[in-house]
């Protein structure tokens, strides 16, 4: 009975629960799904992390590159993200070039990375002008379950607080780079960004964390990015129905709690990675 | 909260009905910043497309040089986004609409001209839409203060960028794209001053529809 009233009427079915302050797979309306982080999965990569929200997962590997700093700026390297929606995630994604969605997110990720000032862009490089690190953050959703840029970025600060690159020094006498493998440095986290995701039903009620199937009922979806000294790094809002600046607020106060729960559990694992070696 | 509420907006100006295959067309002027926008349908739609309890509405940006890249992509999603939440797009299950955004010159707060365009064309293809929205942009400078409709100068100089899109019913927030790290404060800050600026715009609509429908009457 319940199975055939969620496949006719699923707005009303999700209602049903949220009249009750719960929802169909028993969070409460500001509770996220389990988070679960694997760092370093990809041996190959120079940096890597796998997170699961639920069952939206999302694989980051980092490859680093030496490169030439851009003309307009000699004194910094480069990021470079990408987000990549796979048809294996979901059936709501055809194989080709990447879609509105992937797009969408890869550039909402390049946004918090400029935003948020995760890393200093100076710091990648070597030799003004010359030689810079270019950082290439392939992000590949798994499985799709909703939320996904809160995943991205989870991943993505992670693999970067797991990559490792080697030294790099110019040689004066033969102007060549040479490189010591021996020698691996970690990257500097400047700033430490989380991502929050909420969804708005009939206008009015919000729920964090929506799976696939809210985020494609509800009538708005927003992300706020924040930092661990509370700033916002971004306020994300495509469109959809309107909040008065009271509800952000709710949100705003949710998402510095939903920082401090991530920053742990990055710690935690980072910490359990290096009691292993 | 102490808010200095007096938004100092560029002179701002639009034309509608400016071109003539377009359902509905429109051009916004804000300070050096213009946007041409035209709107198609409601048309047939491509099955692939076809939703079948509302129309599929589809936002095209234009750039004034070379071809969209994914920045494009991001502030269309935005944009389409917006216009769903306004547009009564039940009343035309089955049918296409197609919003096109041309760039005719940026000179900062690009996204909010881009809002303002499509909110005057829509209305002159004569959508039925369940409220008006507009665009405004906010630049935090390095001393703090809160500077409405930046030229591209300013937002350069600028510690953080905020664009909001408002709507005409209950002034709340209906989109929202920032740049930059902020406080909370801030951010409250500038919805207030977004807000008391949308008032200007949302008379100007008035205005202008008035203007143009007592011709006719």
């Amino acid at each position: 009975m319940a199975a055939g009233f969620k496949t006719a009427e699923p707005l009303e079915y999700h209602r049903s629960f949220l009249k009750e302050n719960c929802r169909p797979d028993g969070r409460e309306l500001g509770e996220f799904r389990a988070t679960t982080l694997n760092i370093g999965s990809i041996n190959t990569a120079d940096g890597s992390a796998l997170v699961k929200i639920g069952n939206t997962t999302v694989i980051c590997g980092i490859k680093a590159e030496l490169a030439a700093p851009t003309v307009d700026a000699p004194e910094s390297g480069y990021i470079v993200p990408n987000v990549d929606l796979p048809p294996l995630c979901s059936s709501r994604f055809r194989p080709g070039p990447p879609g509105e969605k992937a797009q969408a997110a890869s550039q909402f990720v390049a946004d918090v990375i400029e935003s948020s000032d995760v890393i200093q862009k100076k710091d990648l490089c070597i030799e003004k002008g010359k030689l810079c690190w270019v950082l290439y953050c392939d992000i590949m959703c798994l499985d799709y379950d909703g939320n996904l840029l809160d995943a991205c970025i989870i991943a993505l600060l992670a693999a970067l607080k797991n990559a490792q690159l080697p030294e790099v020094t110019i040689n004066k006498e033969t102007d060549l780079a040479e490189v010591d493998f021996q020698k691996k440095n970690r990257l500097k986290i400047n700033r430490h960004p989380t991502a929050s995701s909420f969804s708005v039903f009939d206008d009015s009620v919000i729920i964090v964390d929506p799976t696939a199937e809210e985020e494609g009922l509800s009538t708005a979806l927003m992300t706020v990015v924040t930092d661990e000294e509370d700033r916002l790094c971004m306020l994300h809002k495509p469109g959809g129905s309107s909040l008065s600046g009271e509800k952000l607020q709710d949100c705003i106060n949710r998402a510095v709690m939903r920082n401090r729960e991530v920053s742990k559990l990055i710690d935690k694992v980072m910490e359990s990675v290096k009691a292993k070696k | 909260m102490e808010v200095e509420l007096c938004p100092i907006l560029r002179s701002f100006g639009s034309e509608q009905n400016v071109l003539s295959r377009p359902d509905g067309s429109a051009s916004f002027v804000q300070g050096d910043t213009s946007v041409l926008a035209g709107v198609y349908g409601p048309a047939e739609v491509k099955v692939s497309k076809e939703i079948y309890d509302r129309a599929t509405l589809e936002v095209v940006i234009q750039p004034k040089v070379g071809l969209p890249s994914v920045r494009e992509r991001a502030r269309e999603q935005c944009i389409r986004e917006t216009c769903e939440a306004a547009l009564l797009s039940t009343l035309h299950p089955r049918s296409s609409l197609t919003l096109i955004l041309q760039v005719v010159h940026d000179d900062g707060s690009l996204l909010a001209c881009y809002l303002n365009a499509a909110c005057m064309a829509l209305i002159d293809a004569g959508l039925p839409m369940s409220s008006l929205f507009c665009g405004i942009t906010c630049a935090i400078n390095t001393e703090g203060q809160i500077i409405t409709d930046p030229s591209v100068q300013q937002e350069k100089e600028s510690r953080a960028l905020l664009t909001f899109a408002i709507d005409s019913v209950e002034r709340k927030v209906m989109m929202s794209s920032t740049k930059g790290s902020f406080s909370v404060k801030e951010l409250q800050q500038c919805i207030a001053v977004s807000q008391k600026a949308s008032e200007e715009i949302f008379q100007f609509y008035r205005d202008s529809v008035k203007r143009r429908y007592s011709k006719i009457m």
